[in-house]
């Protein structure tokens, strides 16, 4: 439990909130406002229960990213997987994905009129659902980022070594640096810094982020979930800030290499070869996604049962694309706590618990008291 | 298969097999007192002038978790009703609803815990049902149970009476039971995983009511935990309730697992915590009080009345503060 006391001291947190404090005001003396996206979900969540926002200088901006897998699943995918669950598959799926919102209709509606939606918490519970039903297709909802994606790959290979043939991927992996590059090269949004990812940094290595260093000179500092781990975090961006450095740091190298896990790369790049994906409310980005290789069609889901996934429908009013971009803050989308809510979310940020939407739902207290201001 | 040690659907079908079925599991256990000749109705005496009556269905899964199984919960969980009215537990009613193929030393060992937690209780089971159901019909079992208690003189008890610079108390950890069922659930082995709260507070109950009106509400933080019961208590309401982060009381298992998991202890169901609101200058002695009690060797002071209309707030261990929501629907799992 030291592991998690450790990085929560009180004491510590202090005088970080002290350094972040000096630093803004010395920004804040040359008129820079800073605005750093954290780019995965898991910050966005840990900034949200640990009320960092509110420790922060006011010229200090924190901007959620496209970081939560659920919320960039575009609603063409619930479509397919609801039309499969209607031909007999049993679907496994991890917990948050069933409330996503399709063009009609989620998975949780979809449970209730009938179709047989399993709520897993590890990928190798599709394997078990397969070998006790062997009469029936079970179809994995295989989405998430570099982190989730060897895990959830590893199905096919206990698929193959095991002889199980009834169990097949519906793929919807998605890589985090072609999303951070298409969001640079966006003009419109205004980011200058990136608090990157803690546990996809451990696949990818914080290697990954140099180019956004060299093409763009943005300092990129990766760090861990817990609260120090944050505060440090904002801390070095700013100190790079205030002399116009960019450079990669890696302040989470209790976990993460320069050269990231290079067996689950070789392992990605064994079963899954990179797609073009469609990520909800951003479109499609060029070799952004990874699919399976054609050698393992018959765990392919799409191809195995002819169903090829089309891009859905979103809801008219829905502006969580701007929100997964940064661009809109969530008070500032007229649908946020009136129409759309955590008991009745319209787009995804407010469905996964991760959801930008969802964490200021949940956590926010600054910004609620300041309404609609943004 | 050896059948004969597994429920079939005849053994609620009102002939043989159930009267069998009444003879070796329920009158041994529970033959004494009102039940005794089993007649359709208990005829109890009349404890006093005011009565607090309740009712409650248990439907978990698994049946049987670390730390309990559906018959302690089934006892606990009416007690606790009653108690947090301000109650002493008298009688129990205890209806079974089993499913077709149920084996009969699962059963035997749910009515074990009944006969158990309702002694530990100090209430007596006075009337019962059994049925059976077809197989796919139901979940195993599924437990209900109602309850009479005598309404303990001196409380004054009301959600409107809790005002600013009131404490907030509680028996001890958060969430231990929605835990350990979900890890249960899940297949989740730990060496020393989180074990469920599943236990009594009427002794809790019984040795504060001296405080009179000094003490303003109780109840039991269950389904939706903590978050839920505070956020319902100050809901449309001019109060608040500010809670310290470093003060909460949490078991190492039921923490870590809770970090795993991405799942707010706040919004996990206890089975045996007592919340109980009251006047700052109470609070002390009921905490000593409690502290000598079994069942309330941790108890602490979760936090306190405010003026922050309508909200519950938390300040975190790092200095910010953050809103707590009540939960939504299914605790689910984040996805990494």
């Amino acid at each position: 439990m030291n592991y998690i006391d450790a990085f929560r001291d009180p004491a510590v947190a202090k005088q970080f909130v002290r350094l972040i404090a000096e630093q803004g005001r010395a920004l804040a003396d040359q008129g820079r406002r800073v605005h750093i996206m954290e780019v995965c979900g898991s910050h966005t969540m840990a900034i949200g229960r640990y009320g960092i926002r509110e420790l922060l200088p006011e010229n200090v901006e924190l901007i959620s990213g496209p970081g939560c897998p659920v919320c960039v699943t575009d609603p063409g995918y619930i479509d397919a997987a609801i039309a499969l669950a209607g031909k007999g598959a049993i679907l496994a799926t991890f917990g948050d994905m069933i409330r996503v919102p399709g063009s009609t209709s989620n998975l949780t509606q979809c449970r209730v009129s009938g179709g047989d939606v399993r709520v897993c918490y590890s990928p190798s519970a599709a394997i078990e659902i397969a070998q006790s039903h062997s009469d029936r297709e079970i179809v994995f909802l295989a989405i998430g980022f570099e982190t989730t994606i060897v895990p959830v790959v590893s199905i096919v290979d206990e698929a193959i070594r095991a002889g199980v043939r009834n169990v097949s991927l519906l793929t919807a992996f998605k890589l985090v640096p072609p999303a951070l590059h298409a969001l640079l090269a966006d003009t419109e949004i205004k980011i200058d810094a990136y608090l990157c990812p803690a546990h996809v940094s451990a696949i990818i290595g914080s290697q990954a982020y140099e180019p956004f260093v060299t093409d763009y000179h943005v300092p990129c500092v990766v760090a861990g979930f817990e609260p120090l781990d944050i505060l440090y975090g904002v801390n070095g961006i700013l100190a790079q800030m205030l002399k116009n450095e960019a450079r990669v740091e890696n302040q989470y190298a209790r976990v993460v290499r320069r050269a990231g896990n290079p067996k689950a790369q070789a392992r990605m790049a064994q079963y899954l070869e990179p797609v073009d994906a469609v990520w909800r409310g951003i479109g499609v980005i060029p070799s952004s996604g990874l699919g399976l290789r054609p050698e393992f069609a018959g765990y392919d889901a799409e191809k195995k049962f002819g169903m090829p996934v089309h891009i859905g429908q979103q809801h008219a009013g829905c502006r969580c694309g701007d929100v997964i971009k940064g661009k809109l803050r969530p008070i500032a989308c007229p649908l946020f706590s009136s129409v759309c809510t955590p008991d009745n979310p319209i787009g995804p940020c407010m469905v996964s618990a991760e959801g930008t939407c969802a964490a200021y739902f949940k956590y926010a207290l600054r910004d609620v008291q300041q309404g609609g201001e943004t | 298969m050896n059948t004969d040690r597994l429920v079939q659907l005849a053994h609620g079908g009102g002939g043989r097999l159930t009267r069998e079925l009444i003879e070796r599991e329920i009158v041994p256990r529970f033959g004494n007192g009102p039940l005794s000749g089993l007649p359709d109705g208990a005829t109890l005496p009349s404890p006093g002038d005011r009565l607090v009556f309740t009712t409650d269905s248990f439907v978990v899964h698994p049946l049987e978790f670390p730390g309990g199984n559906i018959g302690h919960l089934a006892v606990h969980g009416t007690v606790n009703d009653l108690s947090v009215c301000g109650g002493e537990p008298k009688w129990l009613s205890l209806a079974l609803i089993i499913e077709e193929g149920f084996a009969f030393s699962v059963l035997a060992r749910i009515l074990d815990s009944v006969r158990e937690a309702a002694d530990a209780c100090g209430v007596t089971v006075a009337t019962g049902d059994t049925k059976v159901v077809a197989r796919g019909q139901g979940d195993g079992i599924y437990i209900n149970t109602a309850g009479i208690g005598l309404a303990l003189t001196g409380f004054v008890l009301g959600q409107e009476r809790i005002c600013e610079g009131d404490c907030v108390l509680i028996n001890g950890t958060l969430g231990d039971h929605g835990m350990a069922v979900m890890s249960a659930r899940q297949n989740m082995d730990f060496v020393k995983g989180p074990v469920s709260d599943t236990g009594s507070v009427q002794r809790l109950v019984a040795a504060v009511h001296e405080f009179g009106a000094e003490v303003r509400f109780m109840r039991d933080p269950t389904r939706g935990g903590v978050a839920a019961v505070l956020n319902e208590i100050v809901e449309g309401r001019e109060i608040g309730i500010l809670l310290k982060e470093r003060d909460l009381p949490l078991a190492p298992a039921t923490r870590a697992v809770a970090e795993m998991l991405g799942i707010d202890p706040l919004h996990a169901a206890s089975e045996g915590r007592l919340i109980l609101f009251c006047s700052r200058e109470v609070a002390p002695a009921i905490l000593k009080r409690w502290q000598a009690l079994p069942n309330g060797e941790g108890a602490v002071c979760l936090g306190t009345v405010t003026r922050d209309k309508g909200r519950v707030v938390m300040e975190t261990v790092t200095g910010g503060r953050r809103l707590v929501d009540v939960p939504r629907g299914e605790l689910l799992p984040r996805i990494c």
